[in-house]
């Protein structure tokens, strides 16, 4: 009986998003159509539209889907063995996550960003630099969450399977890796928003190639509407990347 | 009794939690000296922090005691004994993410079972505690004595010959309880298990033991043992009996002194604060 209401509830949330969506839309529209905006600073939709299907018709985009996509990856791989590894390890003794878990949280909550120059003044402008601003970044919301999944295990689930006969290996594998696992996810999850976040904001900034070098080059050119649909291009593949991540990290909560 | 027939040996045990000195150590256990016979079902009662607890974690080797020792079927205890000792703590040693039989058939992994036998066992023991069509649950989906249940599934599917109870049943409710106690009696009375059986209320101790041993305030120590001669299992109706009520009304002499020192000087400090530190 509950349910009924709920279920309700949140089908008029959506609608009201929706709604909100298309209004946006719906100004933007008239702003560039009837309103007079300047189209430089303001594309109009139907073009940037148009713009949209030509690029993905093109292909062109391609080579810097291609380097932005292969910064992301790398950073988030080294980030997720990194962090978990060392997070893991820390959980261990108690006195390590006293030293370690408020420091890993205190420079989490400053903004790495602002060492993008280091970083291309250690790595270049091309894609050691974002790997590497990226990996740090997406470092510290994995290691937290790993030590805090570890750390944080019931005595009792520990003490039982001990008492079992449980090997160190299997205590591992049976006890401490699904206890932990939902709090890991969810790092897991923050880090990967973080790093594309950081790689994209990063070429925008300084770089030679990407995704975000590229709109920023047809921005320098006054290619407005391309731009806006680089955008949008760019936009859709984070949204698609990141339901995928909580599909899976619902599914890997249920399976821990 | 004879050497042969004693299941477990405590030899002076006494425990400290914390350095000599330091404010915040605690000496929980006392000397404490106690021979269990084989397949005797022996109660550990007292007031909160006595130390009870500590001598049931010392005899499962969850615990090294600060001074004196266990043995168990001859040999000295120097950690957990997976083939020997099964352990029922008070809750939530079930793990979660995993259903009922999966629970119990990890037990046996752990023991080192071979795997062909796992499923037979874990339905024998599953059925033993009424427990047979649940096993596909996972323990979020029970109640807190089906919960129980499922521990003591898991302990006796290990095939130990002891069994040691941490306050099984402490978290549940009076009319559950009762219904579990009935059901373990039953239980155990076809089994040769030595059990010790941790506990604070003195009907459940009656109730379930072959003696029941009553423990001093902190630093606990055993002030004295009762023995209850009543064959099992048990019937409900022991509980209406005089001789019932006559053990019954002992324990309680014996424990209200206690529980009121304990109880005065308990309040500098938490009850649980010194047993965190040691439970690792």
């Amino acid at each position: 009986m509950a349910r009924r209401p709920d279920s309700a509830q949140r089908l008029a949330s959506r609608a009201v998003q929706i709604a909100f969506l298309a209004g946006v839309f719906v100004l933007w529209y008239c702003a560039t159509n009837f309103w007079g905006v300047n189209h430089l600073l303001l594309p109009n939709p139907v073009a940037v539209f148009d713009q949209l299907v030509d690029v993905l018709k093109s292909g062109e985009y391609l080579p810097d889907l291609r380097v932005t996509a292969t910064e992301f990856a790398t950073a988030f791989v080294l980030a997720t063995t990194t962090g978990m590894v060392v997070g893991f390890f820390v959980s261990l003794s108690r006195y390590w996550v006293r030293v370690f878990e408020p420091l890993f949280a205190g420079i989490y909550s400053i903004p790495i960003i602002l060492f993008l120059p280091l970083y291309v003044l250690f790595f270049g402008l091309g894609p050691a630099s974002k790997i590497g601003l990226g990996t740090t970044i997406a470092f510290f919301p994995i290691v937290l969450s790993t030590i805090a999944g570890f750390s944080n295990v019931d005595r009792t689930l520990v003490k039982a399977a001990r008492s079992m006969g449980a090997s160190n290996y299997q205590l591992f594998r049976y006890v401490l890796v699904p206890a932990a696992l939902p709090v890991i996810l969810t790092g897991l999850r923050m880090g990967f928003t973080v790093a594309l976040l950081s790689i994209l904001g990063s070429e925008t900034i300084a770089s030679l190639a990407g995704l975000g070098h590229h709109i920023v080059q047809l921005a320098e050119a006054m290619e407005m509407s391309r731009m806006f649909a680089y955008i949008v291009f760019v936009v859709a593949i984070a949204t698609l990347l990141n339901v995928t991540v909580s599909y899976f990290e619902a599914r890997g909560r249920r399976l821990g | 009794m004879s050497a042969g027939d004693v299941a477990i040996h405590v030899r002076n045990v006494g425990h400290q939690f914390g350095e000599a000195g330091e404010a915040r150590s605690v000496r929980a256990l006392a000397d404490t000296s106690l021979d269990i016979a084989r397949g005797e079902l022996l109660c550990l009662i007292g007031p909160s922090g006595c130390g009870k607890s500590t001598l049931l974690n010392v005899i499962g080797g969850l615990l090294t005691p600060t001074n004196g020792n266990v043995q168990v079927a001859g040999k000295p205890v120097r950690g957990p004994m997976p083939h020997e000792i099964a352990y029922i703590f008070q809750e939530n040693a079930l793990f979660p993410w995993n259903t009922v039989d999966e629970n119990v058939r990890l037990g046996m992994l752990f023991q080192g079972v071979p795997k062909t036998e796992h499923a037979g066992r874990a339905r024998k023991s599953l059925e033993a505690v009424g427990l047979g069509e649940f096993a596909d649950h996972y323990p979020g989906q029970l109640s807190g004595g089906m919960r129980q249940r499922a521990a003591l599934a898991r302990a006796l599917s290990l095939q130990t010959g002891i069994l040691l109870m941490d306050e099984p049943f402490g978290a549940l409710d009076e009319q559950t309880r009762m219904i579990l106690g009935e059901d373990l009696s039953v239980l155990l009375a076809s089994t040769e298990k030595t059990i010790v059986f941790v506990t604070h209320s003195l009907g459940e101790a009656v109730f379930l033991a072959d003696r029941v041993a009553v423990f001093s305030a902190r630093p606990g120590t055993i002030k004295k043992i009762i023995k209850v001669d009543e064959p099992h299992p048990r019937k409900p109706d022991f509980v209406t009996s005089e001789k019932f009520t006559a053990l019954r009304n002992e324990l309680y002499a014996l424990l209200h002194d206690e529980i009121r020192k304990a109880v005065s000087s308990e309040a500098p400090r938490g009850r649980n604060g010194g047993a965190k530190s040691g439970a690792a």
